[in-house]
């Protein structure tokens, strides 16, 4: 496949992802405009919305699936955080490594929240079973947002944006579940990602905008340049 | 009173090894690590019953990364390998780790005749269309308009088409999967794992230092839209006319793994060993 036509193809599965937008509730609108200034390339947000990353089998059935589909969100989560962490810290990018870290941490955190809540002893089922509508759950990391020169500002536009996908799953869940203990377990479950929502912009609000060349390397690993 | 106890079951996180990948932030690699370790959790094998064995690239890293035995070979030569312990060591579930330059370029005549012997491996390549580990150049899937410093104008080669390859020199099992799936991507692995004989699967995995632009590869794959067929010119028809984004298990054929010779004949590692001691 030549280059040229994969971007003709590419241009036409945007006018086809836009058209669905119009009718459906996109996640990352305000995402994007907070990127603007200083989103690295890598950063860009993904063009799912939180109704395609919701599962294939909703409404869930019943109250214990519900947590166990938010275990599994949060426990995936935690784990591409975790890995975004190692991968900063083999680039020596000490600083992302810690906030991705730490942010692995926080996700874990709810993981085991929801395990003890239901006391469960240990997931209800493989994370490899799930399958999300997008590829992947609504507060997952996409990886290719990573930049080796990536700073804390971009880290934590990425964790807003997750937040944010968060929040709006469990609002569509909550909008259309036919059983009363998962409506009630996805209105709370958004209330609380919409609090995380408003707490990472306030740590946002803390953290110093990169400058435009903040992607500048003097020793590029790509030759041509 | 049953006094025995069941084992755990095994972790994807159990297959992990200490070692941190150093591939580039973003890597599409990372996601097929995962995925590895996903699947050998799903089918419920413990370490000590796996290899990983790879070639050379930066996809071939990947055994350092797995907790199971791992053989970090030759450029190209990882059939070779890996076949070679899946005949000795039957018992084990032998995956092979490549990448496109390594297993269609230098590796390319491995991979025809790993497919015609039909040995019980596994073989994923993860492709990026580019050499990566040397720093960009056009590797046999590169696209023949893919200008760069290293091939100006672009090469004007005919990209390589591996499942065609594969269906047509004889692998049992063939399919197409996507790092940025990583669910998904483990169940084929998995199902490839579970298929006797050659099973091939291609894992489309971006690499985001050299090909900025495979960035964009998670907004056009999609499931195929049509089911695994055993009839393998059906499913070269379905290759040769899809765009290189369709995902999903193409064929899965019958054909028998290939058995060493048992009975008369036969050596035991050790007579070999014993052929070249000095």
């Amino acid at each position: 496949m030549s280059t040229k036509q994969s971007t003709k193809r590419n241009a036409k599965v945007s006018s086809k992802k836009s058209a669905r937008k119009s009718t459906k509730k996109s996640t990352r609108v305000s995402t994007r405009k907070t990127k603007a200034a200083a989103a690295p390339k890598s950063a860009r947000a993904p063009k799912r919305t939180a109704a395609k990353a919701a599962t294939k089998a909703m409404p869930v059935a019943s109250a214990s699936e519900f947590m166990a589909h938010a275990y599994a969100m949060e426990a995936e989560a935690a784990e591409r955080y975790a890995e975004f962490a190692d991968s900063m810290e083999m680039h020596n990018n000490h600083e992302v490594a810690e906030l991705f870290r730490k942010l692995s941490r926080i996700e874990q955190r709810h993981a085991d929240q929801i395990l003890e809540q239901m006391g469960w002893k240990q997931s209800p089922v493989s994370s490899a079973d799930y399958r999300w509508e997008g590829t992947e759950g609504p507060e997952t990391a996409d990886p290719t947002e990573l930049h080796y020169l990536m700073q804390p500002y971009h880290a934590l536009q990425i964790a807003l944006h997750n937040e944010k996908r968060a929040r709006d799953f469990f609002a569509h869940l909550a909008k259309v579940a036919t059983n009363g203990g998962v409506r009630k377990g996805a209105l709370e479950m958004r209330e609380e990602e919409a609090e995380h929502v408003r707490l990472i912009e306030e740590w946002l609000k803390r953290t110093p905008v990169p400058g435009s060349n903040w992607e500048t390397d003097q020793d590029p690993p790509v030759l041509s340049d | 009173m049953n006094s025995t106890v069941a084992a755990a079951p095994i972790t994807a996180q159990a297959f992990k090894s200490d070692y941190k990948p150093i591939w580039c932030p973003g890597c599409g690699d990372y996601s097929v690590l995962s995925s590895f370790t996903k699947a050998f959790a799903k089918l419920d094998l413990r370490p000590e019953s796996v290899a990983v064995v790879s070639g050379i690239g930066c996809s071939s890293r990947i055994p350092a990364y797995t907790n199971c035995y791992g053989f970090h070979g030759v450029h190209g030569r990882s059939l070779a390998a890996a076949s070679g312990l899946k005949l000795a060591r039957p018992d084990l579930t032998v995956v092979v780790a490549s990448g496109d330059g390594d297993g269609y370029s230098i590796g390319g005549n491995h991979f025809l005749h790993a497919c015609r012997r039909n040995v019980d491996l596994t073989y994923v390549v993860m492709d990026n269309h580019v050499y990566g580990m040397t720093k960009g150049q056009p590797s046999p899937t590169t696209e023949p308009d893919w200008d760069s410093k290293l091939s100006p104008g672009g090469t004007g080669l005919r990209t390589f088409n591996p499942l065609v390859i594969a269906l047509a020199a004889g692998a049992n099992f063939v399919a197409r999967a996507f790092s940025g799936d990583p669910n998904g991507t483990a169940d084929i692995i998995a199902d490839a794992i579970r298929t006797p004989g050659f099973s091939f699967v291609e894992i489309l995995s971006p690499c985001v230092t050299f090909r900025p632009e495979q960035r964009e590869w998670k907004q056009l794959v999609r499931p195929g839209p049509v089911t695994t067929t055993d009839d393998a010119a059906r499913a070269a028809r379905r290759i040769m006319t899809d765009d290189g984004f369709n995902i999903g298990v193409l064929y899965k054929g019958q054909r028998k793994p290939y058995q060493p010779p048992v009975g008369k004949g036969k050596k035991r590692p050790s007579d070999l060993e014993a052929e070249f001691a000095i």
